[in-house]
């Protein structure tokens, strides 16, 4: 009678069920954690912070490129973190937002997003060229890493780049995502990150939609929907600009 | 009845991703081109324009709620093994790219907020 086998068995074949328990256990972990280090309202952040730890430590055990949904038993993240539920639980935050504000703030937004990719996009090709990368067709799918890790695989896929390379541009939007997420409640306050325009700006200019929501999700959740707005029209924009204009302004300027 | 409202969700999400989907075709894209963004503004419509009776609300309100463990459960889903691994030139592009557009958020802000501020100045 193995007891573990029989438990195993039972919460693989009810994953998600089983993802709910343990996502609500690392949200409890998260605010116990945040409350003993004096600050409560981090509570999500550091939740979001044990996801990420627990999605290193479970690549490093398994090889698997998806964090603890590699895991048989915890296949059920899969789901639960995946895209559907992403942008269905995103869509659900616009709910109440109210249509005046976002009136307001709508040149600004437009002009965050095309700064946003582009200055985005001109940083990670900077960085790509420091580093040594010479033909255009690398360098603009780095830069479009740098865009969003969603965006740099999209180019690098369509100009033909290496698979070592389109790996590099994953691993520059996941830095992106990862750190946005951390770093935006911490900043929050020093840029004028309290209203729902400046939200706007902020999808613009970042872009990166799990990074924006997640760093705005644990700094005023109200925030939200305004920043996930903008964000989800980043991707977009980054996957039409960068294997288009952007890769022949690279091509021009490099000459290869 | 509750299940209503995640009805609304789900419909503007189908609506606003099939739109997507056509720009995205149009512009020669794959995927969708700010198909969520869509069904966004069209629930904002919904909810500024149409009167929801309060258990619908009670629906919608509840998958908002479980966006953040949502995202957590995304957090942990992420290939952190290979962000890591990505050596200097891959923290370096996002790492700045990141820190830098913080630095442009106040400002942009302050696009069309200018007005009040010059009509301020000729007072």
């Amino acid at each position: 009678m193995n007891f573990v086998q029989i438990a195993a068995d039972i919460i693989s074949k009810n994953s998600l069920v089983m993802s709910f328990a343990v996502v609500a256990v690392m949200m409890v972990a998260g605010y116990r954690l945040s409350a003993l280090l004096g600050e409560k309202r981090f509570g999500s952040a550091v939740a979001i912070v044990i996801g990420l730890v627990l999605a290193l430590i479970a690549g490093k055990y398994t090889g698997g490129s998806k964090g603890i949904a590699d895991i048989k038993i915890l296949s059920g993240f899969g789901v639960l973190g995946g895209a559907m539920f992403r942008d269905y639980a995103i869509i659900s935050t616009a709910f109440g937002a109210n249509i005046e504000e976002l009136k307001k703030a709508g040149v600004a937004g437009i002009v965050s997003l095309f700064v946003g990719v582009i200055f985005s996009f001109v940083v990670g090709a900077a960085f790509a060229i420091a580093f040594g990368f010479k033909s255009a067709v690398d360098v603009t799918t780095i830069g479009a890493g740098a865009v969003t890790f969603i965006v740099g695989p999209v180019t690098g896929g369509a100009l033909g780049a290496s698979s070592a390379v389109v790996a590099l541009s994953i691993a520059a939007g996941v830095v992106k995502s990862v750190l946005c997420m951390i770093i935006t409640p911490l900043v929050a306050p020093y840029i004028g990150l309290n209203n729902p325009q400046s939200a706007m700006v902020f999808g613009g200019l970042l872009g990166t939609t799990s990074g924006v929501a997640g760093g705005l999700a644990a700094t005023d959740p109200k925030l939200v929907p305004y920043g996930a707005m903008t964000a989800t029209f980043y991707t977009g924009l980054g996957c039409l600009l960068a294997p288009s204009v952007l890769f022949m302004i690279v091509r021009a300027i490099l000459g290869s | 009845m509750e299940i209503y409202g995640l009805g609304i969700i789900a419909a503007c999400m189908f609506v606003g991703v099939f739109v997507g989907s056509i720009f995205a075709k149009l512009l020669g894209v794959s995927g969708d081109v700010g198909g969520v963004g869509i069904a966004m503004l069209l629930l904002v419509l919904v909810s500024n324009y149409i009167k929801l009776d309060e258990k619908t609300q009670n629906g919608i309100k509840l998958i908002s709620n479980l966006y953040i463990p949502i995202i957590v459960a995304m957090a942990a889903t992420q290939d952190v093994v290979k962000a890591l691994s990505g050596g200097a030139v891959a923290f370096l592009a996002g790492g700045v790219a990141t820190v830098a557009s913080f630095f442009l958020v106040p400002l942009l802000s302050r696009i069309g907020k200018g007005d009040k501020i010059s009509q301020g100045r000729e007072m």
